[in-house]
């Protein structure tokens, strides 16, 4: 009788896989069911956004932006135009300010309810899923209202907003919000304490803290891992200073933590929402800014809080109306990048929790 | 609060793993070509997560084959910037852990944001709006 033998095998997973959110592919190399390296693939989606970008002039930029984290557009374009005006020096009306901040959350809400769905979709539970996406349908429905697109949204411009809201619409965010704090219960309830999915996240794919900072990690991922830091309190941008909330943290960066930050997020943005409803100001809804906009030489680097982490345009400007480099810096591609390392020694099974806590968008990723 | 600093290629390694005790969090590494002046520009982008100290790093290299040390040994998140670089303009990063092309396929030929590269076969889009 011959004798049996084992071997290492590779295996590919995706770009059609459905739990790697898009078209990431990681190549395993498997010893049974473990993980012994994981070559991640990029690029299926790249489409040289930043080349096209020095052939386009400033204003029309925006809807690229759109398609980058196509998740939460309001926060691309919001950090596409906050870069542009700061090195254009742009002021801008108090009531847009709002607006802004309450689009961002909003998205913000819409985005990790994508998440929180696909995630719990990808762990066998298919209920949150549909609650999910009863809810995500009001935001988009909010969205619709406002700028006139469910996912695509090109609602910011320099100095404003593509058009002001009707008193429906705030009507309808006050309502969402309202209700909407029970429904993140009704999600926990399902999830929060379930010991099949606590058996899936918990201690599972652990990221140190020092980790976390080493490989560039931003959002939920660095505050998962025990680090407090939020860039809308570290370095504020538009009016976030004015309003008052948590910046909500794990202790030991593993799964289940990261899925408690983005739950306990959408609470705080219900707050800030809140605020931004309250004190919205009557007024402009956009300043008088070029088409044509020429910006001075020079560079900038504005980074916001993006659903996913940090979120920035680096533009380089030779005084022209179009940008001389536009540079990226997407938070998936550098989420990313602390894959090969963590996935070695976890099982197949946990790579499919450890990427959809990963919140990844390849959008963003292959730009 | 933004400092800005200025070094030659051969200085990098030095200088960046003395800046890591200050600066712990490095948010993103890119070059910007500039054909006249003949040189490409590094741009490292790092901040302290602690008190937003925040320091621009700038290193110029030549056009003509660029190369430098890797720094993804004081911060791995410099890693996928670094083959994104690779990719995008071409430089080399010596001493990296795997320099291969990230976003375009292995076979591609030239750097496409390089200012002078043209793809074969593709025609410039006509300026519309001077």
């Amino acid at each position: 009788m011959t004798e049996l033998k084992t071997e290492e095998y590779y295996l590919s997973m995706g770009p059609q896989h459905p739990s790697t959110h898009g078209v990431l592919r990681l190549l395993l190399k498997l010893d049974g069911e473990v993980i012994l390296q994981a070559t991640p693939d990029m690029g299926y989606i790249h489409r040289g956004l930043e080349k096209i970008a020095e052939n386009r002039l400033y204003l029309q930029i925006i809807p690229f932006t759109d398609r980058l984290d196509y998740l939460s557009s309001m926060s691309n374009n919001l950090a596409y135009v906050l870069a542009v005006e700061k090195l254009a020096n742009i002021a801008v009306p108090p009531r847009v300010e709002y607006l802004r901040v309450i689009m961002a959350e909003l998205n913000r809400i819409a985005s990790h309810l994508i998440w929180l769905g696909t995630l719990a979709l990808d762990l066998g539970a298919i209920t949150p899923f549909l609650y999910c996406f009863r809810e995500r349908e009001q935001v988009l429905d909010l969205f619709e209202m406002s700028a006139g697109a469910r996912l695509t949204y090109n609602y910011m411009r320099f100095g404003g907003v593509a058009r002001d809201v009707s008193t429906e619409f705030i009507k309808g965010t006050a309502d969402f919000i309202k209700k909407f704090g029970s429904k993140i219960t009704e999600y926990e309830a399902l999830l929060t304490n379930n010991p099949i999915f606590l058996a899936r996240t918990k201690q599972v794919g652990i990221i140190t803290p020092k980790q976390a900072i080493g490989y560039g990690l931003s959002g939920p991922l660095l505050r998962a891992s025990g680090i407090k830091y939020d860039l809308r309190r570290a370095l504020p941008y538009s009016i976030y200073e004015k309003f008052s909330f948590d910046i909500p943290t794990g202790e030991l960066g593993d799964c289940w933590d990261r899925y408690i930050v983005r739950i306990r997020e959408m609470r705080e943005s219900i707050k800030i929402i809140d605020q931004a409803l309250a004190g919205l100001p009557a007024g402009d809804f956009k300043a008088k800014v070029p088409l044509n906009l020429k910006l001075p030489a020079g560079e900038t680097y504005v980074p916001i809080e993006s659903p996913r982490g940090e979120f920035g345009f680096y533009i380089v400007s030779n005084g022209t109306n179009k940008p001389y480099r536009l540079k990226i810096r997407a938070p998936s591609f550098c989420n990313l990048s602390i894959i090969s390392n963590l996935l070695k020694g976890w099982k197949v099974a946990d790579v499919v929790a450890i990427l959809g806590t990963f919140d990844i968008v390849l959008g963003e990723v292959d730009r | 609060m933004i400092e800005e600093i200025k070094i030659g290629k051969d200085e990098i390694l030095d200088v960046c793993l003395k800046l890591k005790e200050s600066c712990d969090f490095l948010a993103f590494v890119t070059a910007v070509d500039y054909p006249e002046r003949g040189l490409l520009e590094l741009v490292y982008n790092l901040r302290s997560l602690t008190d937003n100290k925040n320091v621009i790093l700038k290193v110029e290299l030549p056009r003509e084959n660029p190369e430098i040390s890797s720094v993804a040994v004081v911060w791995p998140a410099a890693e996928w910037h670094e083959r994104e670089i690779f990719d995008l303009f071409g430089v080399k990063f010596s001493g990296h852990p795997d320099l291969r092309r990230i976003l375009l396929p292995e076979d591609w030929q030239g750097h496409p944001l390089l200012k002078d590269y043209v793809k074969p076969g593709v025609i410039k889009r006509p300026e519309t709006i001077k």
